[in-house]
This record gives C-alpha cells, structure tokens and sequence, in this order.
C-alpha cells in the first residue's frame, strides 16, 4: 500500500487516538503512517455490535416473561458468556446458571450480589431493580 | 516518579512494547525487525478456539511467542513473572521493578482498558503495553497502538491485567535484565525467516500455514448455506477484524513483514530481499482487497453466495502467492 492510498475514514477511534499503518512512501520505503480508519472496519465493528446488542434484546425478553434474571442483561451488555461470568465470579459455571434464572437470582446474598455487581462495574441496586425497557 | 521513556506508537502491541523497551536500554530494533525476528508472520485456523462464540482466524502465533523468539535469538535476557490469583502481589512487584527505573512490559486484556473507545473494548487477552511509572494512584502508560501516552488507576491496571477467560494474562509482567554489548543480527534474521517459512508451508496439519488459508476458504465457502446469511456474516465480519483491527499495521501483518523484508537487505546488503518486499506488499494489498469485498458481502447480511465464493476464491489466490513467496525466500537464506 503507498502512503497516499492510506485510508483517513474516521472510525470508532475518532477523537481519541489514531492506528499505525505500515505503507511505501515515494521512494518505496517502508514508514508508518497514522490512519484515521477505514470504512471496511467500521461496517464489521458495527456487525459486531449488532450481535452484542442483539444478545442483550434476547436477554431482555426472557426476563421481561419471567425466564430469567437481570443477571443475563448485564451479562450480554458485558459480552460474556456463562463461563466466563462464571470465571469472573470465580463460581462454578452451574451455580451462575442459577443465577441466571429468576428464582435462583433471589437467593443471592449481599456478598454475591455484592460480587456481581462489582463484575459488572454497577451498584447492587442497579443490579436488584433492572426492569428492561 | 515518571520515566524518560519513549512513546513509540506502532502497528502491534507485542512488538511496540519489546522495540521500545529495548530502545530504553539503549538497543535501536524496530518493530518490524522484531517481528521478523520472532517469527512473527503466520496463519492458523482454529475452529476449536472460538471468541464470541466464532472459530478463531490468526494471522500471528500464540501470544508470547514472538517475543520469546526474539529476545532468544538476540541473546537479550528478559525476565518473566506470573501472579496466578494474587493481584496484590502482583502489583506489588511492579512498583518494585518501577522504583528500580526499569519500565515493565504487561500482558493485558482489552474489556479493562478505560482509555480505549467503547467500540474497541471486547475480552481480547493477549493485548500488551508498558508501564513507565507512578504517581499516587495512578500509573503511566505507553499502550502501542494508541498514539498518544495514557495513565490507568491502580485498579483499572489491576483489572486488566487479572483479565479472565482464554489466554488470560494472569499478571504477568517483564523486562530486559541484560541486553549483550554487540549484536549481530544475520544468524538472528536468518533463524526467523527459517522458523517462518517452515511454519507457513510444512507443518502437517491443514490449519496451518498455507495449508490453513486453502482450508478456512473452503469453509467460508459454505458459510452462507451452513450457518444462513445472519451468522456468516458474523463470521466474516470477525475475520476481517482479525485481519485488520486492533495493531496488524494493516493487511493481517503482511505490511509488518514487507517492512522487516527492507531492512533485512540492508543488513545482508543483498537487493533480493527488497524484490520479496514488494512481493510482500503485493501479497498485503490483496488481504486488503480481501477485507474490503468481505465487509461489502457481510454489509447488510446479505445470503448472495456469490460474495463468499469470489473471496474464498481470493484467498486461494492469496495462499498459492503466499506458498511461492516463502519458497522463493527460504532460497535465499540458505
């Protein structure tokens, strides 16, 4: 890639910070140019934020019919899965899944809803009263 | 205390954190040759690795690797420690090599990093950057692929570097302790391009090396009819983002390479090095090709086949031209 031909399309890092892109100069040198973006990165970084954002919708239904606890919403808000909650938590995997289930989310004590709620970097309140929208 | 420590940005963290450590002890080694060095230019497909939930495409060896490569072959001692499950510990050590005005080189996870934009920020492990000091609470941070020098909380530090899930860093943390007076860099280069070439055409097992890429084009092949257009979407997006975010210096470390190519000529003053260069950006500018029609095919996830059969036809393309390149290279060290 030359130098000019280094794409400058602003992207998720606009404002705070620009990448290192390896191009030929003039003379075919290799040097490192600084990049904006680029529009192909921005159309599959948004993908991938559809897919989060897609798992934190699923989440929200199933605890608005009862089938689940506002662990799963900040779980999928956080991009975890159950095993690395579980890693995370630092509990066996099938004690969050409980957790992850209305009836087993309100047999938590303080110390746990404690623990998660740092996990999540939220309060215990915000964690005890998530109602989705 | 703040250390005269230079921020370098540079196209991978990795390498970024070594060349600049290195530059602090006095040793000039660029990014890129540390690369070459460290036998840092790969290909592996890894269904059974997955993040997000997406069998894993890398362009590069386990994390770690390049690194130890390089400093064996240059003769550069480096000191390595892990903290398993002692957080405190851990920082405790680093405020002791930091008094002793040494910077430190940190294994550490993307999610924790609060510098970074939201949109960066996913459970990446094997992400690397070099403390240069402290100040009260917080410590100052020369992360390579931002381009300007940053601080993190001792928590925020904490956090990242205790990062759980695959390839967590589990605190680890170096440093160069002896660094030798001279280095002769030819039998280091020639060791790395040995190691590169062997890896990219004859482990024998077709996730590897050009084996790999003729592989996962077969699979991205039938990505549309296996997974339906919403899901190979995801797959595709994922391997663009390994191709080209998060300090590749472009093209999934192929511009890195021809960058390394360049200056290896100038050490063996042999021209035939900068022709495999420019054979290597060509190589480079087509992954580009590849990341841009990939993003234009999962742009809207769209089920038209036609997409994934044209790159799945371009990488084949792309792994016939990377299987004579190193051919053509491996020729050249003997």
């Amino acid at each position: 890639m030359e130098k000019d031909k280094v794409p400058q399309d602003e992207g998720i890092t606009e404002g705070i910070s620009r990448e290192v892109q390896y191009a030929v100069d003039k003379d075919g040198k290799y040097i490192k140019v600084l990049s904006k973006g680029w529009e192909p990165k921005n159309i599959v970084n948004e993908l991938a934020w559809e897919d989060i954002q897609e798992s934190v919708d699923l989440a929200d239904e199933k605890i608005k019919s009862g089938k689940a606890s506002p662990v799963m919403h900040f779980m999928a808000k956080n991009q975890m899965n159950a095993t690395l909650l579980a890693d995370y938590i630092e509990l066996p995997k099938w004690k969050v899944k409980r957790h992850l289930k209305p009836k087993g989310f309100k047999k938590l004590n303080q110390n746990q809803l404690e623990n998660y709620a740092k996990v999540f970097s939220i309060s215990i309140d915000e964690l005890l009263n998530f109602k989705p929208e | 205390m703040k250390l005269d420590f230079d921020h370098i940005p540079a196209g991978h963290c990795e390498n970024g954190v070594i060349s600049s450590l290195l530059k602090y002890h006095g040793l000039n080694l660029s990014e890129a040759m540390i690369f070459g060095i460290g036998s840092g230019y790969f290909f592996a497909y890894m269904p059974f690795v997955k993040v997000n939930g997406i069998p894993l495409a890398s362009f590069r060896p386990v994390p770690g690797m390049i690194f130890t490569k390089a400093a064996k072959r240059l003769g550069i001692k480096m000191k390595k420690q892990t903290f398993r499950k002692q957080p405190k510990r851990a920082m405790d050590e680093l405020d002791k090599v930091l008094e002793k005005k040494l910077p430190v080189g940190i294994q550490s996870g993307v999610y924790h990093l609060s510098y970074f934009p939201p949109a960066y920020r996913f459970h990446f492990n094997a992400h690397n950057l070099t403390v240069y000091g402290k100040e009260d609470n917080s410590y100052f941070i020369s992360d390579p692929v931002m381009e300007y020098a940053t601080t993190l909380t001792y928590e925020e530090l904490k956090k990242a570097r205790f990062a759980k899930g695959p390839l967590s860093p589990n605190g680890k943390m170096y440093y160069p302790i002896s660094i030798p007076e001279e280095i002769d860099l030819k039998p280091a280069i020639i060791k790395g391009i040995k190691q590169t070439a062997d890896w990219m055409l004859t482990i024998p097992v077709p996730l590897f090396g050009v084996k790999g890429i003729r592989y996962l084009s077969k699979r991205v092949r039938k990505w549309p009819e296996k997974l339906g257009p919403k899901r190979a979407a995801s797959y595709l997006a994922q391997l663009v983002r390994m191709l080209e975010e998060i300090g590749t210096g472009g093209a999934g470390f192929r511009f890195i390479y021809a960058a390394f190519l360049q200056e290896v000529a100038e050490v063996m003053q042999d021209d035939r090095y900068n022709e495999l260069s420019k054979e290597m950006t060509k190589i480079g500018d087509k992954w580009r090709t590849f990341s841009s029609l990939s993003a234009k095919t999962c742009k809207g996830r769209s089920s038209d086949p036609d997409g994934y059969n044209t790159i799945a036809n371009l990488m084949l393309e792309i792994a016939d031209d990377e299987e004579n390149f190193f051919i053509k290279l491996k020729k050249l060290i003997k």
